[in-house]
C-alpha cells in the first residue's frame, strides 16, 4: 500500500446519516473505498447508504472489524468523536470538521497519548480534506477523479492547493502514491514531520511534494527531519507570502505570531534544508517533472 | 475575538485578580462624574480601543484635576488612534475607562498562550514587565519564566508559587501572586480564551499585586459556548468591510489594494493573494467562499468583495472539489447582470464540472475574461486592470 489507506482498510464513518457524512460517504463508497458502516448514537440497528448503522465505535468495530474512522461529526462534537475512536482501538482517524475549539485538541491530544504507542491512534487533521490512495481508496472531501495513481506523495494544510498541485501533476502524467490532508488547525492531529516519516519509509513513494502556509512550527520541523533523516527528494510550496502580519487568513492556525512563521521564514528554512521550492502555485507541475525525472 | 481592557478587568475581577477601581465614561462630563465617584486626586483616562501600545499614541493619560480629566477625555472621544497594531487607519475611541491611579513599586510582566508546538497553555512571566514581550525577549530574554501546563490537571499552585518566587516578590506577597497566577489560567481554561495578558501586573507601594492593564483574546471557534463573551464584541473596532461579509458568513479579511478576490479554500485564497502580487497587483481582500458553494453565495461574495469602494478590478479563482463551477459560473454571471460590474473580472475555474462552467460563461455573451491556470489568472486580471485604469487616467 502507499501511506495510511488502500482497498483494504476497513473504513467507517462518524455522522454517516447526516447530510454532508452522508454526501461523501457515497462517494467514497463508488471510488472504491471499503466502507464497513457508520456511527449515529441513537441510530444503532438501522442502516444506511446499505451500510449497518451503530451508537458506539466500540461497537461498531467489534462487529465489523473497522480500522479507520472519517469523523463528519460537527465542530462542537468532534473532539469527542476523536476521543471515542481513539479508546475504540482504532488505527487512524480522519477529522474534518473546521472550527474544533483549540482548547478541545489541547484535551485531545492529551487524551491520545494514554494509550501506549503500538495501539496510539493516529489522527489526520482537523479541518482537513481527507487523506486518499489513488484509484484505491480515499476517506474524505476531495474530488479523487484528480489524481492519477503513481509514486509521489503529497502532504498539505490546505485542501485545495493539494487539489491544485495533483492536478498539475496528472497533466503531466505524473502520479500520487498518496496525499494527505493534516489540516489549517493550530493544534493537529499528525504534523508535516509525521507524514514525512510515512512517506519516507513507503516502498511505494519516490518523492513528496509539501504544501504549507504561514503560521505555526511545523513546517521548521520538517525541514530540519528532510535535512537529517530523508533520502528521497522533496518539493514544497509555502502559501501566503503576502500575507500581512497578525492577521488569521481563513486557517485558524494560518497567523504569524512567531518569528520562523512567515511564508519567506518558511521558505529559506526549507531551502536551507535542500528542499526544492515551488515558487509559484502554478507550478507544480513543472518542479515535481524536473524533480522526478 | 478581542474585547475591551474595561471588560477584561471585569472579567478578571470575577476570577479573584485585583484591579484598580474605575469605570467607563462616554462623555467628558461622565468621566468627571467617575472621579468625584472614585474620589481621590489622581486618575487615569485611558481610551478604550482593541489595540495595544495605547500610551504612546496618547491614549493613556494620568491627571491631577477634574479639568485635566474632562480634556483627555474631550481630545480622546471621537479621535482615531494609531498605533502600530492598528494599521494606518486606526481605531475610533467612543468610550474611555477612568482609573484611581495606582502608585507602583515593580512592573511585572504575566502571559498566558497556546504554544503551537508544545500544544499546550504556557504561562510566560518577566521581572522586567511594562515593555511589551517581543522586547523582553528582545533585550531580557534571561528574565522570562516559563511553565507549561499539563492540560489534564490544568494548572497547580506549586507552578504558581514556583513563578511568584522566580520573579522575586517579597514573600509576604506569593499567596495574592498564586491567586492571581491561578486565577488568570481558570478564565483562560473556563473562557476559552486563546491569550490573557496582564501587562504591567503591579506591586504598588502599598505592597498590592494589581492588574494594571489587561488583554483578553477569545477562540472563535468556542464562542458557541460563550454566548456572554460574544455579546461583548465591539463591531466599531472592527474594519465595516469585514463586519458586512462576516455578518453573512463569509470569511473575509480587508487588505488595502484594488484587486478584489473570491476564491475556495484559504490556502488557496492565499496563494491567490500571492499570484496577484508577483504580477504586480495589489489585493484588496481574502475570501474564501468555502466548500459547496452556491449561485446565492457567489453573488454574496461579489457584494462583499464590491462594498470596499477601492475595488476596481475582480479575481474568481475556483478550484472546485465539493464546489460545482457551473454552480459558481451561474453565480458570476449574475453578479455581473444584478450589480451592473463595470470593471475588469476574470475567472479561473478548475475541477469538478469545469466544461460546464466554462460554457455557461462563454455563452453568457457578457464582457468576462477567462483564464485556465492561477497565474495566467493573476497576470489577466493585473494587465486589465492597469489598462482600465491608465484609460481612466488619460
Amino acid at each position: 500500500m502507499a501511506i495510511l489507506i488502500d482497498s483494504t482498510t476497513r473504513v467507517l464513518v462518524t455522522g454517516i446519516t447526516g447530510r454532508i457524512g452522508s454526501f461523501h460517504a457515497q462517494d467514497m463508497i463508488k471510488h472504491g473505498t471499503n466502507v464497513v458502516g457508520g456511527v449515529t448514537p441513537g441510530k444503532g440497528g438501522t442502516t444506511h447508504l446499505d451500510l449497518p448503522v451503530f451508537n458506539t465505535v466500540k461497537g461498531a468495530v467489534a462487529e465489523t472489524g473497522a480500522d479507520l474512522v472519517v469523523s463528519f461529526v460537527p465542530p462542537p462534537f468532534a473532539a469527542d468523536s476523536i476521543m471515542e475512536a481513539a479508546d475504540a482501538g482504532i488505527k487512524t482517524c480522519v477529522c474534518i470538521a473546521d472550527g474544533i475549539p483549540a482548547q478541545d485538541m489541547i484535551q485531545v491530544k492529551r487524551y491520545m497519548r494514554r494509550y501506549k504507542e503500538d495501539r496510539r491512534m493516529r489522527l489526520i487533521g482537523p479541518n482537513c480534506a481527507g487523506i486518499i490512495t489513488p484509484g484505491q481508496a480515499f476517506a474524505g472531501l476531495m474530488p479523487p477523479s484528480i489524481y492519477k495513481p503513481g509514486r509521489v506523495g503529497i502532504v498539505g494544510r490546505s485542501g485545495t492547493l493539494g487539489y491544485e498541485a495533483a492536478s498539475q501533476m496528472s497533466e503531466r502524467g505524473i502520479g500520487v502514491s498518496s496525499s494527505i490532508g493534516i489540516g489549517g488547525d493550530p493544534i493537529n492531529g499528525s504534523s508535516f514531520k509525521d507524514i514525512l516519516e510515512l512517506f519516507e519509509n513507503d516502498v511505494e513513494t519516490d518523492a513528496v511534494v509539501l504544501v504549507g502556509e504561514i503560521g505555526g512550527p511545523q513546517e521548521a520541523e520538517a525541514a530540519e527531519y528532510i535535512r537529517d533523516h530523508m533520502s528521497k527528494p522533496v518539493a514544497a510550496y509555502i502559501a501566503g507570502l503576502s500575507a500581512p502580519k497578525g492577521r488569521r487568513m481563513g486557517h485558524a492556525g494560518a497567523i504569524v505570531s512567531a518569528f520562523g512563521e512567515s511564508a519567506q521564514e518558511k521558505v529559506d528554512i526549507l531551502k536551507e534544508a535542500g528542499v526544492t521550492i515551488v515558487p509559484t502555485p502554478s507550478s507544480f507541475g513543472e518542479v515535481v517533472a524536473k524533480m522526478v525525472a | 475575538m478581542d474585547i475591551h481592557e474595561y471588560q477584561a478587568k471585569e472579567m478578571l475581577r470575577r476570577f479573584g485578580v485585583s484591579t484598580p477601581r474605575g469605570g467607563i465614561a462616554y462623555s467628558p462630563e461622565q468621566a468627571v462624574y467617575r472621579c468625584s465617584e472614585l474620589s481621590g486626586d489622581k486618575w487615569v483616562v485611558k481610551a478604550q480601543i482593541h489595540s495595544g501600545a495605547r500610551g504612546k499614541a496618547g491614549g493613556v493619560r494620568i491627571c491631577a484635576s477634574e479639568e485635566e480629566v474632562a480634556d483627555a477625555a474631550q481630545w480622546m472621544l471621537g479621535r482615531r488612534l494609531v498605533t502600530h497594531q492598528t494599521g494606518p487607519q486606526g481605531k475610533l475611541v467612543n468610550r474611555l475607562y477612568v482609573e484611581e491611579a495606582t502608585n507602583i513599586a515593580q512592573e511585572i510582566y504575566l502571559g498566558f498562550v497556546m504554544d503551537r508546538k508544545l500544544e499546550r497553555v504556557v504561562v510566560v512571566a518577566s521581572a522586567q514587565g511594562g515593555m511589551e514581550i517581543e522586547e523582553i525577549s528582545a533585550n531580557e530574554p534571561d528574565s522570562l519564566i516559563r511553565s507549561v501546563v499539563d492540560p489534564a490537571v490544568g494548572m497547580q499552585n506549586f507552578q504558581a508559587r514556583e513563578i511568584a518566587f522566580q520573579l522575586g516578590l517579597d514573600p509576604a506577597l506569593i499567596p495574592a501572586a498564586v491567586k492571581t497566577i491561578i486565577g488568570c489560567y481558570r478564565l483562560m481554561s473556563e473562557t476559552d480564551a486563546n491569550m490573557v495578558e496582564i501587562n504591567p501586573l503591579v506591586v504598588t507601594q502599598g505592597n498590592e499585586i494589581v492588574a494594571l492593564d489587561a488583554k483578553l483574546a477569545f477562540d472563535d471557534n468556542a464562542l458557541f459556548r460563550h454566548p456572554d463573551i460574544s455579546e461583548l464584541r465591539d463591531k466599531s473596532q472592527e474594519d465595516p468591510r469585514e463586519t458586512y461579509a462576516g455578518d453573512r458568513g463569509l470569511n473575509y479579511i480587508g487588505l488595502d489594494g484594488r484587486i478584489g478576490c473570491i476564491v475556495n479554500g484559504a490556502g488557496l485564497a492565499m496563494a491567490t493573494l500571492d499570484m496577484i502580487k508577483m504580477a504586480g497587483g495589489e489585493p484588496a481582500n481574502f475570501l474564501d467562499v468555502g466548500g459547496g458553494a452556491s449561485p446565492e453565495r457567489v453573488l454574496m461574495s461579489f457584494k462583499a468583495v464590491l462594498n470596499d469602494r477601492n475595488v476596481e478590478g475582480i479575481l474568481v479563482n475556483i478550484f472546485a472539489g465539493i464546489n460545482r463551477c457551473d454552480w459558481i459560473a451561474e453565480g458570476v454571471i449574475r453578479a455581473v447582470k444584478e450589480l451592473d460590474l463595470q470593471m475588469p473580472l476574470v475567472v479561473r475555474l478548475s475541477g469538478t464540472n469545469v466544461a460546464e462552467g466554462r460554457k455557461l460563461i462563454a455563452d453568457s455573451g457578457l464582457d468576462i475574461i477567462t483564464a485556465s491556470t492561477l497565474a495566467e489568472a493573476a497576470e489577466k486580471v493585473v494587465g486589465a486592470w492597469k489598462t482600465a485604469h491608465m484609460k481612466e487616467a488619460s
